[in-house]
């Protein structure tokens, strides 16, 4: 039986590339309305994890259950509940801002007046209804992010993945997309962050540290710091990657 | 020398890497080879034909014979009158109706004259008028036959000697042609694709600012290209001669300095397209538009250049592959030497030497 | 549906903002129809031709007038010499060269017979051919023509002589225009082409900057994805095909004999199949570079196998059996009927059949290797 208000169900997922092995067993849970770090370096499969929770690849083993349902059997159910940001920027460079909401919002099925309401709505949220109708290439990159995000929930998922989403932004844009994130999850939107940026970590309700395909740790940031008898999660990040 | 041999390396590593190109690269020529040399042919033979026959007499009933044993004919349906041929044709079955007139013998005798009709499907005009060539070539004969059985006549018999290549195989002509497509294949389209890719990606500026001279950057990313370019020109010499017996008659060492100097040529038109070119996407369409269509239509590869309109004739003459193709099939067919051949010879150093420096040219000024 | 509207909707916005895609639909048609029709000819006259003379009789005189009257050849010049004609027959000055021996006339008028040499640069097969095809042709009318001419001197031959006489009808295209044959079969290629290459290239570029994935977790439905692509390149290939009928029938003046209507229902057909073909290539390249070198060597080996240059009847029966399983063949085959001859539905019938079953098995498999989830 499931507990009512866990969302996230993970069980000895594994995926294998060849002989790599690029997630290696992992299990957790992720409750309802919470922020999920999922921390890591580089080619710590936290993107390969996070591909097989969206239902894009398909796990070597083990099993999970996104929204009550399974990613083997119903990943086409899991795509209505959940929205996804890509680490490749995924709005349309040649298209203006108004016209990337109208199509991917169609896609989810609103209707016209709810594309509307909800185009109107994200605009005066981002403070850019000037910007409406200028083409996605010509926006500097923090905006892009913010309105990648602002997409990828409007159809008003249950949970959201965020693969990267601000890599390569400078902070005070970083700043910004997190207090989209709040607002989001103070919707009670979920939501599920993969970073590499250990003060984002922070941010975080609670966060798992991925290692080589493995979990080492799972827990609030404040009760890993304490655990570890450090200050910052950079700290616990270099002890864990020591080993 | 050291470092520049790493370059060249690593180029050779990016080009191995893509198996997909490679095959493609490869299997493309060698599919196309076999292709030309086994289904590209105008010779006619058994092609369908209908024959109404209104006389249906002894002479009508040789004739008839005498064209369906030629090996170039197939008699498909015999008709019953002059309606069924509009409709035979526009099923598309058959390619030619023989009408015999009624009463075809017997004229012949008392009035020492018959008639015989013709009809071609011209929509397809070459192979109307091969067919029709045939066919009356040997109602001529017959004609000849029954005539000499009577007393002999005034005959000039031709006898027809089909120089180089006595088969007359469409292959010999596609052999060279097919050696000049891959070479712009490779050298010049690869080339600014793989070039113009670097600039994309910023690598480009990486490579520039090492040590090396600008010049040699270029030159070591273009020699696998070149002996990519050899190794596959090898094997569909090798695929024309061994297996469609095409004559390498002339000096092979020639062919071989020709098909280098070829390479350069088409290596200069890349670096030229890279040096202009922003993207891979325009690189692509500048080269398929600029140097494929060119080769493959504007060469006299398929089709003779005197035929064109002015216009295109002079496109074919500043084409750099008309030459080159000239020359192979020269050496290659008619065993020409340079004595033959060091006018075309000359032409093509001419324009390779022209884009090469039109090539550095840009280079500088890209680089300032 | 509505899922289907929004790709559309979301492709022409992308098509008509993209300043490279307009001067592809418009100006490749007329490129291709202004060189390839002009460029693609095998209409082959002219042959080059020389006589070697060494007769000198008015039997000899007549033959080079005749050479030199007819449409199909070109007198060069007239030599006493084997080696000056060897020459220029391996320099390409000339296609073929006749040796009028000594004593022709002579020979003839005494054995009743004689042997006359014809060379043929046959480097190039098929002009080799048609060189020697058009020269026995010419030959046989020129015995009937000494033959009177010697009659009166020799008055037993005429008389007894049966005449066969033979009518030559070019059916359709009695000019024997070649860019009548040419054009239609362009179209075709000209819509083939940039069906196959914008679907494969379309959805490969959207896998190629990451877009795609965006899509595969969206809650959309395979078909709908594909369909929403498909009918925009579908569109403008139907519009290709009418903009290059209107430049042909410009530019050379073709009427159409049959049913534009029946083309049209044909292209609607063919088009299915050959983005299909595209979608395929999609599924199976990485990159667009990738992409176009597969359809550029697909297309090219169907173009070999598809009739537009050479005749499949003529071809050896393993390679007229691969012909069946190319698209581009069946179209070619049918635009001809129907733009030349008038051929209609009841002659053409087992193409559309094909051509149905094309669409149908391709778009299958494509459908089945395209993957949301890998």
């Amino acid at each position: 039986m499931e507990a009512p208000n866990i969302v996230i169900k993970v069980e000895n997922l594994t995926k294998k590339f060849g002989n790599f092995i690029a997630v290696n067993n992992i299990s957790f849970e992720v409750y309802k309305g919470e922020i999920f770090g999922f921390l890591g370096a580089n080619g710590a499969g936290k993107s390969t994890a996070m591909k097989m929770l969206c239902g894009l690849w398909l796990p070597t083993s083990g099993n999970a259950k996104i929204a009550g349902y399974d990613i083997y059997k119903e990943t086409e159910l899991i795509k209505k509940k959940i929205g996804y940001m890509s680490q490749k920027f995924s709005l349309y460079e040649d298209l203006t801002v108004a016209e990337n909401i109208r199509f991917y919002a169609g896609i989810y099925g609103l209707s016209n007046q709810q594309i509307e309401a909800k185009t109107n709505e994200l605009l005066s949220k981002l403070g850019i209804e000037e910007l409406r109708n200028s083409l996605i290439k010509s926006l500097p990159l923090g905006w892009k992010q913010k309105l990648a995000f602002s997409v990828a929930i409007i159809h008003d998922p249950e949970i959201v993945f965020l693969d990267e989403p601000t890599g390569g932004v400078d902070p005070i844009t970083r700043r910004q997309f997190w207090d989209l994130i709040y607002d989001a999850s103070n919707r009670g939107v979920t939501v599920f962050v993969t970073t590499h940026y250990m003060d984002e970590a922070e941010y975080c309700d609670r966060i798992s540290m991925m290692v080589a395909g493995k979990i080492e740790a799972l827990d609030k940031p404040s009760i890993l710091k304490q655990n570890y008898g450090v200050s910052t999660m950079d700290e616990v990040f270099l002890k864990l990657a020591r080993g | 020398m050291k470092r520049f041999w790493g370059f060249v390396h690593k180029e050779f590593l990016h080009i191995f890497r893509d198996k997909r190109t490679l095959i493609i690269l490869f299997g493309m020529p060698i599919i196309q080879i076999l292709l030309f040399g086994y289904a590209i042919t105008n010779e006619v033979r058994n092609a369908n034909i209908a024959i109404l026959d209104l006389s249906k007499d002894a002479v009508t009933n040789s004739i008839i014979n005498k064209i369906s044993s030629s090996g170039y004919f197939m008699i498909y349906d015999n008709l019953d009158n002059l309606d069924e041929i509009e409709t035979v044709f526009k099923t598309g079955k058959v390619k030619e109706v023989i009408v015999f007139e009624s009463g075809f013998a017997q004229k012949l005798k008392s009035n020492k004259k018959a008639e015989i009709q013709i009809i071609t499907d011209a929509t397809d005009p070459n192979t109307g008028t091969t067919l029709y060539f045939y066919t009356s070539n040997i109602i001529k004969n017959y004609q000849m036959e029954i005539n000499l059985v009577q007393q002999p006549f005034l005959n000039i018999i031709p006898e027809i000697q089909a120089r180089y290549n006595p088969l007359l195989k469409g292959v010999y002509l596609f052999v060279p042609g097919l050696i000049t497509i891959i070479l712009m294949l490779v050298c010049a389209m690869m080339t600014s694709i793989s070039l113009t890719k670097e600039k994309e990606l910023g690598s480009m500026e990486v490579l520039l600012a090492s040590p090396m001279k600008p010049f040699l950057v270029i030159i070591s990313k273009v020699i696998p290209y070149l002996i990519l370019s050899l190794i596959i020109s090898t094997v569909i010499l090798l695929i024309g001669h061994y297996n469609f017996g095409v004559p390498i008659r002339g000096n092979l060492i020639l062919l071989y300095l020709e098909i280098t100097l070829f390479i350069i040529t088409a290596l200069s038109l890349g670096i030229l397209i890279s040096t202009k070119a922003q993207t891979q996407q325009v690189a692509l369409m500048v080269s398929l538009a600029g140097l494929m269509l060119p080769t493959i239509l504007l060469s006299g590869f398929i089709f003779p250049i005197e035929n064109m309109p002015l216009p295109l004739q002079i496109i074919a003459h500043i084409n750099p592959s008309t030459y080159f193709m000239i020359i192979v099939r020269d050496i290659m067919i008619k065993g020409s030497g340079l004595e033959f051949l060091w006018q075309e010879t000359a032409i093509l150093i001419g324009i390779t030497l022209v884009l090469i420096i039109a090539s550095i040219k840009n280079f500088r000024i890209r680089l300032q | 549906m509505r899922t289907i509207y929004f790709i559309i909707w979301k492709e022409f916005k992308q098509i008509f903002r993209d300043k490279g895609m307009l001067p592809i639909i418009f100006v490749i048609p007329i490129i291709q129809l202004l060189i390839l029709a002009n460029a693609a000819t095998f209409d082959i006259k002219n042959i080059k031709v020389m006589i070697i003379d060494k007769d000198n009789s008015s039997t000899s005189r007549l033959l080079i007038a005749k050479y030199d009257a007819s449409n199909y050849f070109k007198l060069v010049g007239t030599t006493f010499s084997n080696e000056i004609a060897d020459n220029y027959l391996a320099d390409g000055k000339i296609d073929m060269f006749i040796e009028i021996p000594a004593n022709f006339e002579r020979d003839l008028v005494r054995q009743n017979m004689n042997k006359m040499m014809i060379v043929v640069n046959a480097v190039d097969g098929t002009k080799g051919n048609v060189g020697m095809n058009y020269s026995t042709s010419l030959m046989n009318d020129f015995n009937q023509e000494i033959r009177q001419k010697f009659s009166t001197i020799n008055t037993t031959f005429i008389s007894n002589t049966e005449e066969i006489n033979i009518i030559q009808s070019n059916w359709y295209n009695p000019e024997l225009n070649y860019k009548i044959f040419m054009v239609p079969g362009i179209l075709v290629l000209l819509v083939a082409m940039i069906a196959t290459f914008l679907t494969a290239m379309n959805i490969v570029k959207e896998k190629e900057i990451g877009t795609i994935e965006q899509i595969n977790v969206t809650p959309i439905l395979k078909y709908q994805f594909l369909a929403g692509k498909l009918i925009p390149f579908w569109l403008i290939g139907m519009f290709e095909l009418a903009f290059g009928m209107i430049i042909a029938s410009i530019i050379y003046g073709i009427t159409f004999v049959g049913s534009i209507g029946l083309i049209f229902l044909f292209a609607a057909v063919f088009l299915i199949a050959v983005e299909g073909l595209g979608l395929f290539i999609s599924t199976i390249s990485d990159t667009q570079q990738q992409a176009m070198f597969i359809a550029w060597f697909l297309l090219v080996v169907f173009i070999l196998l598809s009739g537009l240059f050479t005749a499949v009847e003529n071809m050896p029966g393993w390679t007229q059996n691969l012909t069946y399983l190319n698209p581009i063949k069946y179209f070619i085959e049918l635009i001809r009927m129907i733009m030349l001859k008038g051929s209609g539905f009841e002659d053409t019938k087992i193409h559309f059949a094909v051509m149905a079953f094309f669409a149908i098995s391709i778009n299958t498999i494509a459908i089945w290797r395209y993957k949301k989830t890998v």
